[in-house]
């Protein structure tokens, strides 16, 4: 267990600084959510909802952390095919799933910056006040959140293991989630077929958590949803991983030659 | 004891082609392989692009998983038993590819030695030993984007000896690599055996397999065509005698007319930038230039030379053979 701990530590800090240090991923992960964020707080004062400002920043904010989980964990998979790194993972001794489980959850943690861009650009242009209810809960949805992206990001990555051309996956996956999560709209506004896809979602309940604790509210029971839905994503994650992991081993998919 | 086996060890790829009819091909990089590697011993897999060696070291690393037959390293079985081999093994890649570039070679080993499960008070010891092994002490904090193909390469080796293992394979270790860059990971290589490992080392250089090996198997289409020391592999072509000669534009259909003369034994062409360099092998004590030159009637004849045979060309009077 404190070896498992250990390299899921270690894996973390190692995929944030490769990740940090790619000049395209920052970027995008910065950026991209702040034209989301100028699109729906537009929206917004043109349906004239009054206090929903905020409401809409942390939307935008949380939807680059899905972005950044999303490009993240099927790029950085197809990127390590790309780069001939994703077969020396594989065949290290570690198990599968805590060689995978920190990058995607860098991934996810790459994503804060997007939260943190779309929140400073919505207090610099609209003037959007960052004025939180409960800051000590807001502190513990944010990672509780991330860990729930990060976790689905497992899941999703263990697809990219075995497909080599999963990525097309990924960018047909980014929109529905925003939408099906409640990122853009609330989820009461969804149609009835919508919702139960929603509750399976560790973004919906991670979002809640997150609008909660800043605009009041109670976000522990959304919390806890959050990190039951990332266990399950845990131990579906573990299994897929070490099953596709075979089938990529069978097909000869790791590699691209 | 033989710490590598391998029997009967295959391996098909399928692919598709084709958009609205899907097509289905097989194609079998590996026909049945067998060969064993002895404790401390160097073993040297060599042949052409193409001929199966990636494939057969990437079941061996349990990479791939055979098609049929069944390999063991240290008697764990290299498909049912995955990470009891992993544990125990080292390998390296030839190539640019295989390393997080935009970190330093101290973030990757560090990585690595935690992925290999290096105890954490052993990790600083173990990737200065290693650093120290290859060549890049002073240089690890270094992003590995700004590396040499050689200093790639060294990292490389590095990475696979983090965790000491037993058994170490090193697949085309000097492919690209300049030729001063290429002797230190000879070197290299050689103070592995020193040191006690067993390693299996692909190549298609033939002067290198002769240095380092203590044996040599030659795969050529997915089998094993000659297995033995150098000087057995060198033996094998004690008699033969080799014309060769410089042509331009000499076709298929004449290259195909010089295997018919009597008493030619194989034809190689090596493509050069304008030429062609066509090497004859042919039964010793026979004066086959004239023949040869009149079957070439028709494509421009530069230099002409007969010698004796080396090493190199009992290696390409194997993997020829039609």
């Amino acid at each position: 267990m404190k070896r498992a701990l250990r390299l899921t530590a270690v894996g973390w800090v190692f995929h944030v600084k490769g990740l940090t240090m790619s000049g395209f991923f920052v970027v995008t992960t910065t950026f991209l959510p702040l034209v989301l964020a100028t699109t729906a707080s537009y929206m917004a004062r043109a349906g004239q909802r009054q206090g929903t400002l905020l409401y809409v920043s942390l939307g935008a904010g949380v939807m680059g952390i899905w972005s950044s989980t999303l490009f993240g964990s099927g790029g950085a998979i197809q990127w390590q095919r790309w780069q001939g790194t994703l077969e020396l993972i594989v065949a290290a001794p570690a198990r599968f799933v805590l060689v995978i489980l920190p990058l995607t959850l860098a991934t996810a943690t790459v994503g804060i910056y997007s939260l943190a861009s779309t929140l400073i650009w919505g207090w610099l242009v609209f003037g959007v006040p960052f004025h939180l209810v409960h800051p000590f809960l807001f502190v513990l949805a944010v990672p509780a959140a991330v860990l729930g992206l990060g976790l689905l990001g497992l899941v999703l990555a263990s697809t990219f293991v075995l497909y080599r051309y999963a990525n097309a996956l990924s960018n047909m996956l980014e929109f529905p989630v925003l939408f099906v999560t409640g990122l853009l709209v609330p989820v009461a506004l969804l149609p009835g077929w919508a919702q139960p896809v929603s509750w399976v979602l560790a973004p919906t309940w991670g979002m809640n958590a997150i609008r909660q604790a800043a605009l009041g509210g109670s976000p522990l029971d959304d919390l806890a949803m959050t990190l039951l839905l990332g266990a399950c994503y845990l131990v579906l994650g573990s299994v897929l991983l070490e099953n596709f992991a075979r089938l990529a081993r069978d097909r000869a998919t790791l590699a691209l030659t | 004891m033989a710490v590598v086996e391998a029997e009967g060890l295959a391996r098909t790829y399928r692919t598709s082609t084709g958009v609205f009819r899907r097509r289905t091909l097989e194609v079998e990089a590996v026909r049945g392989v067998t060969f064993e590697i002895a404790e401390g011993e160097l073993f040297g897999l060599l042949g052409p692009n193409g001929a199966g060696k990636t494939t057969t070291i990437k079941m061996l690393i349990t990479l791939l998983l055979p098609t049929s037959g069944t390999a063991r390293v240290l008697g764990y079985d290299v498909a049912r038993q995955p990470r009891e081999v992993r544990r125990r093994i080292g390998y390296a890649f030839g190539g640019d590819r295989g390393l997080y570039e935009r970190l330093s070679a101290l973030d990757n080993l560090r990585y690595f030695a935690e992925l290999y499960g290096v105890e954490p008070r052993e990790q600083r010891r173990r990737i200065d030993f290693v650093l120290d092994l290859v060549g890049l002490a002073g240089r690890e904090r270094e992003r590995v984007e700004g590396y040499s193909r050689g200093m790639r390469q060294r990292l490389h080796i590095a990475r696979g000896l983090l965790h000491d293992p037993p058994v170490v394979f090193l697949d085309e270790p000097t492919i690209g690599v300049d030729p001063v860059g290429a002797r230190d990971l000879r070197a290299t290589i050689a103070s592995l055996v020193e040191a006690g490992k067993t390693v299996l080392l692909t190549t298609h250089y033939m002067f290198e397999a002769d240095a380092l090996c203590d044996r040599i198997a030659v795969i050529a289409q997915g089998r094993i065509v000659a297995e033995g020391t150098p000087a057995d592999l060198k033996r094998t072509v004690a008699d033969l005698t080799v014309v060769e000669i410089e042509a331009f534009g000499a076709s298929e259909h004449v290259i195909q007319r010089l295997r018919g003369v009597e008493g030619v034994a194989s034809v190689a062409v090596e493509e050069q930038e304008q030429a062609q360099l066509i090497r004859v092998q042919a039964a010793s004590g026979l004066e086959l230039t004239q023949p040869l030159l009149r079957e070439l009637d028709g494509a421009r004849v530069g230099r002409v030379a007969v010698r004796e045979p080396t090493l190199e060309d009992a290696y390409v009077a194997l993997v020829t053979v039609e």
